[in-house]
């Protein structure tokens, strides 16, 4: 495939794809919970520049609404309730030191490579083009996982988490030009529900272990100690 | 179709009612008229379907079938058994000053959310909506575990809630890949129907198709509770309070592998190669063996009978997998009597509990003593989820048996196998509880024992004969399912 013989929007979603894929890899990294938060902040604005850009592309009006509510929760709502509750608790100037940072850093370039390997029959019936914009997609579902494994504070959780939905939204707007309107709004509540419950669960965690620590979240056992 | 409509709409005047006006000394009841409407509709509904065929609403957004309507009509009937024992056993709960009255109404309420998510994924037509019913069902629910807000609830609330979000999540990409697999050969707006993609399942490109399944399974399994995807189970099972354990056992795990077995349909018309057929039987195989290891070692009794529950999901999902007509008669039964035995196992388990002031296998002892009839339902319940004759689940275990001697004799062996260690796992446990001294002190508790006496005696109604309208309406699901009927 050449590049410069594609048209604008389809250059345009592979950059988009490119730069969300690599907005995952700086979180996987990152120690310090506040620039976590903005640059899940970052993707959620450049997934939200990838809806609006598809909607004007492709004549979908109603892709203009799933952007105003990716740039609504996911720009805005989610990464201000975190902020709050990182500031709340003290812990935006804690560096959590990372257990084998490089091997992570590893394991996130095997996943997308993985990523590749799964979706590759697919193409056969379709372009390249929706190929790499799937298998970045799967790779930034993979890697929110990863994220949420190798982090050990809620809030990080919930950006993995967050930012798997991420992931998701993606590919529906690039390989399906978005889901049925009733799905999406069925979705963004969903999301929406979730995020107040994070909120929710942020206090029942503090009152209980005293930290967002979830490492301490340790008393359920398969057998008694 | 109004029957469709008033079964979705009483939940949700439900959540309302019950978020408004608070909780007060009747909510409880209130609460099981709601659920009794709700089955009067769903019997309406089951009525319309056995005389008219399928029904499809206008627009398509609703699809009822043999198959879904009769898990409608169970779930409905759980749901409101279940709820004729929350209504004194909540009540005892608040006495003991574990929960207050807001505590109550966020459990009144959620009840009736988590029956509507219930009917929504069953019901709908939609792929999509289905997927945002599950999720619905987890977030009305999450609450609802962490209910007595100690640590150890809290702790099982995030694990169900981080597990069972990113697990689903798996599920909406499959959901996204099976729609673009069908905006391919269609118009976009009725692509996600799944009775569109079902007549159009041939023209389906067959590798998409794979690729979306596996996601599938691994979204929707993480919800039926698939080794290895169960680790939030147990937990959320044994730190809820017990009417949630008894619908989630009983209700979430069913529709949970109803929405596999209607993705399954399509991967089946699109491909021949048995792929998905093959992935359940592994997973569930693997469930059920490893989940009756795990009885073994259980302290808790309420996670002795997760494990249970796990175990009986991995019997559906392999025998769903086996995929003759012999094979998913089978599981439709052991769902139905699964369902039943089990929630009415946790009914019993929650009083024994009462009774013991403790979940502590090794401190529940003499339940016959205290309270004969708390004991000898815990004890025919076990038997009854073991697989003894006469009880349903022995019918239906018995036919997996023969379909699996049938088409794959040589995991016969591993089936019997199973079986005995779960057998073994359960009585070990069960024995103690159930005979013995009574500890000084134990007292009976205020107990309704309606809805076990109800459901046992249904699983042993179905184990002795099934009724002919049932047996004609099972089959009718298995023809849709499997394409041709055992009877």
């Amino acid at each position: 495939m050449n590049i410069e013989q594609t048209d604008f929007y389809t250059q345009a979603i592979l950059s988009m794809a490119a730069l969300i894929g690599l907005m995952s890899f700086l979180m996987l990294g990152q120690g310090r919970l506040l620039r976590l938060i903005f640059v899940f902040a970052l993707q959620g604005f450049l997934l939200t520049l990838t809806t609006a850009l598809a909607a004007y592309s492709l004549q979908n009006p109603h892709l203009y609404i799933s952007a105003v509510l990716t740039l609504v929760l996911k720009v805005i709502f989610i990464p201000w309730m975190l902020r709050r509750e990182v500031i709340q608790m003290n812990t935006h100037r804690d560096i959590e030191a990372l257990h084998n940072k490089t091997l992570v850093m590893l394991a996130g370039a095997s996943l997308m490579v993985f990523s590749y390997y799964v979706l590759h029959p697919i193409v056969q019936t379709t372009s390249p083009v929706m190929l790499n914009a799937l298998a970045v997609s799967l790779s930034v579902v993979l890697l929110g996982m990863l994220l949420m494994i190798s982090h050990r504070q809620a809030v990080a959780h919930v950006v993995g988490f967050m930012s798997i939905e991420n992931g998701l939204f993606f590919a529906a707007i690039v390989a399906t030009k978005g889901m049925p309107m009733v799905v999406e709004l069925g979705v963004a509540f969903d999301v929406l529900v979730a995020a107040v419950l994070f909120g929710i669960f942020f206090f029942h965690i503090r009152t209980s272990i005293d930290s967002l620590d979830v490492d301490l979240l340790s008393k359920l056992h398969e057998v008694d100690k | 179709m109004i029957a469709a409509y008033l079964v979705l709409l009483i939940p949700f005047v439900g959540i309302v009612f019950f978020a408004v006006s608070g909780h007060k000394s009747d909510t409880g009841k209130l609460n099981v008229r709601f659920n009794a409407a709700c089955l009067a509709a769903t019997i309406w509904l089951a009525i319309n379907v056995l005389n008219q065929g399928t029904i499809l609403s206008s627009g398509k957004a609703f699809l009822i079938d043999p198959f879904n309507v009769y898990l409608i009509v169970l779930t409905a009937f759980v749901g409101l058994t279940t709820s004729i024992f929350s209504s004194p056993y909540m009540a005892h709960e608040k006495e003991l000053g574990k929960l207050n009255d807001k505590r109550l109404r966020l459990y009144y309420s959620m009840y009736q959310g988590f029956m509507l998510a219930m009917y929504l994924v069953l019901t709908t037509n939609n792929m999509g909506v289905m997927w945002v019913a599950m999720e619905g069902a987890t977030l009305a629910t999450v609450m609802l575990v962490s209910l007595y807000r100690t640590p150890e609830s809290i702790e099982a609330a995030w694990k169900y809630f981080i597990l069972c979000g990113v697990g689903i999540a798996q599920a909406l990409f499959g959901t996204i890949l099976l729609y673009y697999a069908a905006a391919q050969i269609g118009d976009a707006e009725n692509s996600l129907m799944w009775s569109v993609l079902y007549e159009n399942a041939s023209k389906l490109n067959p590798e998409i198709l794979e690729i979306a399944f596996v996601f599938m399974l691994i979204g929707y399994g993480t919800k039926i509770g698939l080794v290895p995807l169960h680790n939030w189970l147990p937990d959320a099972h044994s730190e809820g309070p017990t009417p949630m354990s008894a619908v989630l056992s009983g209700l979430l795990l069913n529709d949970a592998l109803y929405a596999v077995v209607r993705n399954k349909m399509l991967v089946d018309g699109a491909s021949h190669s048995n792929m998905a057929g093959h992935l359940m039987m592994g997973f569930g195989m693997l469930s059920f063996l490893v989940a009756a290891f795990f009885l073994h070692r259980q302290k808790d009794i309420k996670r002795l009978f997760s494990y249970s529950s796990i175990e009986h999901m991995g019997i559906m999902t392999f025998a769903f997998g086996i995929g003759g007509p012999l094979a998913t008669f089978a599981a439709l039964l052991h769902m139905t009597v699964h369902s039943l035995t089990k929630s009415a196992i946790f009914v019993t388990v929650g009083h024994a509990a009462q009774v013991a002031g403790t979940q502590s296998i090794d401190r529940i002892r003499g339940l016959i003593r205290t309270q004969p009839r708390i004991g000898w339902g815990l004890l025919i319940g076990s038997i009854a989820i073991a697989g003894f004759p006469p009880f349903g689940v022995f019918t239906s275990e018995f036919l997996v048996l023969l379909a699996t001697m049938h088409s794959y004799p040589w995991l016969t062996p591993l089936l019997l196998l199973g079986i005995g260690i779960a057998f073994a796992g359960l009585f070990r446990h069960i024995q103690p509880m159930v005979y013995g001294e009574k500890p000084e002190g134990q007292l009976p508790v205020k107990a309704n024992l309606w809805p076990v006496i109800i459901h046992l005696g249904l699983v042993l109604w179905l184990g002795l004969a099934i009724p002919g309208f049932l047996a004609n309406w099972f089959s009718q699901a298995t023809l849709l399912i499997s394409g041709s009927t055992p009877l």
